[in-house]
């Protein structure tokens, strides 16, 4: 049989596809041995403590810390309801969820307060030489050179009634008596502003460092003033950033432990200082593990309507 | 003759139109940028009267101080001194967003977060129009810019040419007093840069809103301009109609910016009943119009097509051809002088029966060459 030229072209660009077939394969494994460290970690450390908190959620407390192998919800039931220790009624039990909603509303808070005094210093920042920018950072990455722990007992010395603030007042004869700021939900509120602040500065000024000034020029120039243009153009275009910037700091802020702790003086409770409770004196680990869980479901059930809305969104424009 | 009549009546016509308000009145600006030895002075001096109604082009090189000057007059920047008029109103107290003035700007700088039309209403939404008046003029400029099918694409979903037309659209929506436009064509390539020249004069016809037009291209200020301005390290150099820059530049910089020109040092032989008689470098000696030059030093200038070649030994000057440029239209033909001087022919055609090292002469009519100062 003859062998025309098509024959040949023919298994020749076979072949090609082959080795294209075979060369792809070869990355593809190649970029599993370069991912696999991570995700042995992420697995070995991330994933196998969340299962165990699943699962240990679902038990009954031991009675001196630990868990009995005995399924129950009561973990779940007792975050929402307490059961009647006479007929066994259950009702609602408000001083769980009123912590959880007290951390919702203080994380809010901090969440907006960091907003509102870090979008102006990340706007700062943007707006300096390229040259000058890194030295700025760098000062606002500075305090995670230190402890977040000891900062936290620095700022408890600073606003104790015999702290700076409070001798400073009464020394320029503006109060009488030291404001009581310590161990109250202020103290509380500004400790997770200033633990979380950095956070929501640098994706702000990511986003803000990449906006064309000429596009503030153009809307200058189209009659807008300063404040239409922070509102229409600014603010619009740095979305981005003040989106991840608030997750940031509202997600661990939600979970703070050592501000409300040392801040709220223990008597305030955040949900994270509720969790830390259970796995310590109160020794109920499954409501612990329970509580643990409510949380990360809430934050993520809010994040997945967030993407949802926002993707919707930008399809509609697109 | 009538029509030489006719031509001196429209100038007369524009010199009697000088009555009116000038819409940009700028007067002895000065701006610096810098300090100390860094310091740069970008606008020295500057006065420049725009007419109502006109193309008014600022023409030259990067750094000459002209897209300061458009600065200056949307209010981006505060001169150091001198002022700036609009219709005969001071303007310099006023921020830019309460300048009746807009600018289409070299970048276009669209909002990429907004469609089209909401780029083309926003100037409209700022001053508070109300919604119907915004939708209907909207409309309008989408069709004057022939982009009524993209109005809801973003910008980036755009062609470099269709974000020219929606920035210019979007500068043109409120009405300014005068529209200010920063090198606007130079991002497009040769044919879109073309196709909108002609829509921008068209633009200005239909608008009759006084343009404002910045660039370094002298060929594109030469079509579009009612009038330039030739602008050089800070200063106005010569204002005048495209014509009069060209076949009269006052200034040997825009003798050299505005087209190709030839420049001889001359040296004044002798001055005799308003006439010059000028040693060209070189050997030959041309007769000039004597317009009271006081130096005897100076600069021949003739333009490429005004000169012509001769037979060797017959004109005014005489060299060895050492390059021969073909360019479409017509051949240019270098000329390389017995002093060393460069000397460019415009011929038509590409046939010139010339070859490298021919020995030629070249000549021009005494009225080709202009005097030029050192």
């Amino acid at each position: 049989m003859a062998i025309t030229d098509q024959d040949i072209s023919l298994s020749a660009s076979e072949t090609l596809t082959h080795a294209r077939r075979v060369d792809e394969q070869r990355k593809t494994r190649a970029r599993w041995a370069l991912l696999s460290p991570a995700l042995i970690l992420i697995g070995l450390f991330g994933l196998m403590p969340l299962s165990v908190t699943l699962v240990y959620s679902f038990l009954k407390p031991g009675s001196f810390g630990g868990v009995e192998w005995v399924f129950s919800l009561d973990a779940y039931v007792q975050f929402i309801a307490q059961r009647d220790i006479f007929d066994d009624t259950l009702s609602i039990n408000w001083s769980y969820l009123s912590i959880f909603s007290r951390s919702i509303g203080l994380s809010l808070g901090a969440t907006i307060g960091a907003l509102i005094l870090g979008f102006p210093t990340a706007y700062f920042i943007a707006s300096k030489p390229a040259d000058q920018r890194n030295f700025w950072l760098f000062l606002i990455t500075l305090p995670f050179w230190t402890n977040l722990l000891i900062r936290t007992y620095a700022m408890l010395l600073i606003i104790r009634d015999q702290g700076v603030i409070n001798t400073g007042l009464m020394s320029l004869g503006i109060t009488e008596a030291p404001i009581e700021i310590l161990y109250t939900d202020t103290a509380v509120f500004i400790g997770l502003i200033y633990s979380y602040l950095p956070f929501m500065v640098l994706p702000l000024y990511a986003s803000l460092e990449k906006l064309d000034l000429r596009l503030i020029e153009a809307a200058y120039d189209l009659y807008a003033s300063r404040f239409r243009v922070l509102t229409n153009v600014i603010l619009p275009l740095a979305k981005p950033g003040i989106v991840a910037g608030c997750i940031l700091v509202f997600i661990p802020g939600l979970g703070a432990y050592i501000t409300p702790e040392l801040l709220g003086g223990g008597k305030k409770l955040m949900i994270g200082n509720l969790i830390a409770i259970q796995f310590g004196s109160s020794r109920n680990w499954p409501f612990g593990s329970a509580a643990a869980l409510i949380l990360m479901a809430v934050v993520m059930v809010a994040l997945l309507l967030y993407v949802r809305h926002s993707t919707k969104e930008g399809r509609s424009h697109g | 003759m009538t029509q030489q009549l006719n031509q001196m009546d429209a100038v007369s016509n524009l010199e009697n139109n000088a009555d009116e308000i000038s819409a940009i009145s700028a007067q002895r600006l000065v701006k610096t940028f810098g300090q100390g030895a860094d310091k740069i002075t970008a606008l020295d001096n500057v006065s420049i009267e725009i007419r109502q109604n006109e193309f008014f082009t600022l023409l030259g090189p990067s750094g000459c101080g002209k897209t300061t000057l458009l600065r200056l007059i949307a209010g981006f920047e505060l001169p150091d001194s001198g002022t700036v008029l609009l219709h005969g109103e001071s303007i310099e107290h006023l921020p830019p967003h309460m300048r009746p003035v807009n600018t289409v700007f070299q970048s276009y700088a669209l909002f990429p977060h907004v469609s089209v039309a909401d780029n083309i209403g926003f100037g409209l939404r700022m001053l508070g129009w109300d919604k119907a008046k915004i939708a209907t003029t909207v409309e309008k400029m989408l069709d004057m810019v022939r982009l009524s099918e993209l109005a809801n694409r973003r910008p980036d979903q755009l062609s470099g040419g269709q974000q020219q037309r929606v920035a210019l659209a979007r500068a043109l929506a409120p009405q300014p007093r005068v529209l200010l436009l920063d090198e606007p064509l130079a991002a497009l390539d040769l044919k879109l840069r073309k196709e909108m020249q002609i829509e921008l004069k068209r633009l200005q016809d239909q608008t009759g809103i006084t343009f404002v037009f910045v660039t370094h291209d002298q060929e594109e200020a030469l079509t579009m301009s009612d009038r330039i301005a030739v602008m050089s390290a800070g200063r106005v150099l010569q204002v005048g109609r495209p014509k009069e820059i060209y076949d009269a530049p006052e200034h040997r910089f825009v003798a050299d910016f505005i087209g190709a020109i030839n420049l001889l040092p001359g040296q004044v032989k002798h001055r005799e009943n308003g006439k010059l008689v000028v040693a060209i470098a070189g050997g030959s000696e041309v007769q000039l119009t004597d317009d009271g030059i006081q130096s005897d030093t100076l600069f021949v200038a003739v333009r490429p097509e005004k000169a012509t070649l001769a037979k060797s030994g017959t004109g005014v000057l005489s060299g060895v051809v050492n390059n021969i440029v073909f360019f479409g239209s017509g051949t240019n033909i270098h000329v390389s002088l017995s002093d060393g001087v460069d000397f460019v022919v415009q011929t038509q055609g590409s046939e010139t029966g010339l070859s490298m090292g021919d020995a030629v002469s070249v000549t021009f009519a005494d009225s080709a060459a202009k005097i030029l100062r050192n």
